[in-house]
């Protein structure tokens, strides 16, 4: 069956962020002083096929191990689901 | 060896610096040879090059899709076994996602492309690429530096490891050879412009030795790693006898 896996790939804690501090600058600049930190990161959308929920997350666990995510620096974590009719469309 | 080094000089899609490379190789009457990343032997080689660029456009991480190119397991098998392999730029990118060397290169810490000349002090002469012939620790030499992701970092105790086995062979410096923060072009911690694996045969670096190799250029630092290769090649038995 199909499946979306949302992956979230940030960088680890304490590792210095220059994207996510200027964008904090930018939002500091248009009045929202109240923010303190932003950090950046990469959402990747994955549609891939799996036979069922166990084997997707194993899929999608050896992925960021091997590609997505780099250990040195970064974190992945994911939202797994089955693809639902209506989301053909946004995929394709 | 009396024979030319022979060089293989990897291209990937995006890489940008070969044909520099190809060229001071040409200059020096070195056999260097092109060779495309989804090619999966290297033939007679005695040195890798791994040049600058934006292979596969950089897209997910620097480095990250090239280390799964077809040619990356002829490198490493190289590389394992004792080969000269020098990776500039991009190519020290790749050297460090492909585990060939530790640590990784983050974006530069002001997100500027820091295209420009830079001092860098010899910190340890070590293996083919910095041979203690050519280059003495506390030498101040200048080459280019063309990135937007160089800011060196790894954790702690694999800096410590680094510092403490003499792995770290470049630093970024003032002319005077002092190593400042001002001097630091891209937030590299403790300032690292280039490390070599433990053995010394892998060289990975920020700057660009090739666009250093000829006075018409601005400089020719850049030659004095390639000198090295040529002294150590020479000095190799090894290479003799599969050059014989």
């Amino acid at each position: 069956m199909r499946w979306l896996a949302d992956v979230h790939v940030r960088l680890r804690p304490g590792i210095a962020d220059p994207e996510g501090q200027t964008i904090t600058g930018g939002l500091h600049a248009l009045g929202y002083e109240t923010v303190e930190e932003v950090r950046a990161g990469k959402l990747l959308r994955i549609a891939f096929t799996a036979a069922d929920h166990a084997a997707a997350e194993e899929a999608v666990a050896g992925m960021c191990r091997r590609l997505l995510a780099n250990p040195v620096m970064e974190t992945a974590d994911w939202e797994l689901r089955a693809e639902v009719e209506s989301e053909a469309g946004e995929i394709a | 060896m009396s024979a030319a080094p022979r060089v293989a000089v990897i291209v990937f899609p995006g890489t940008w610096s070969d044909r520099d490379f190809l060229h001071v190789a040409g200059v020096l009457g070195w056999q260097a040879r092109a060779i495309w990343h989804a090619e999966t032997e290297l033939g007679e080689a005695d040195a890798i090059v791994l040049p600058g660029g934006f292979a596969h456009g950089d897209y997910l991480r620097t480095g990250a899709i090239a280390r799964f190119s077809p040619v990356m397991a002829a490198v490493g098998a190289f590389a394992d076994a004792g080969g000269p392999v020098i990776g500039s730029c991009n190519g020290f990118q790749i050297l460090c996602e492909a585990g060939l060397l530790p640590g990784v290169l983050l974006r530069n810490d002001h997100l500027q492309f820091r295209c420009d000349w830079q001092w860098l002090r010899v910190e340890r002469p070590i293996g083919p690429w910095l041979a203690a012939d050519e280059l003495a620790p506390g030498d101040v030499v200048r080459m280019p530096i063309s990135h937007g992701e160089g800011r060196f970092y790894a954790d702690d105790d694999t800096l410590d490891e680094l510092e403490r086995d003499g792995r770290v062979v470049l630093r970024y410096a003032e002319a005077s050879g002092a190593v400042t923060p001002d001097a630091n072009p891209n937030g590299s911690l403790r300032g690292i412009a280039g490390i070599v694996n433990p053995a010394g045969n892998v060289l990975g670096l920020m700057p660009h030795p090739e666009r250093a190799s000829e006075a018409e250029v601005g400089g020719t630092d850049g030659l004095r790693l390639l000198r090295s290769l040529e002294r150590w090649l020479a000095a190799q038995p090894a290479t003799a006898e599969r050059l014989s």
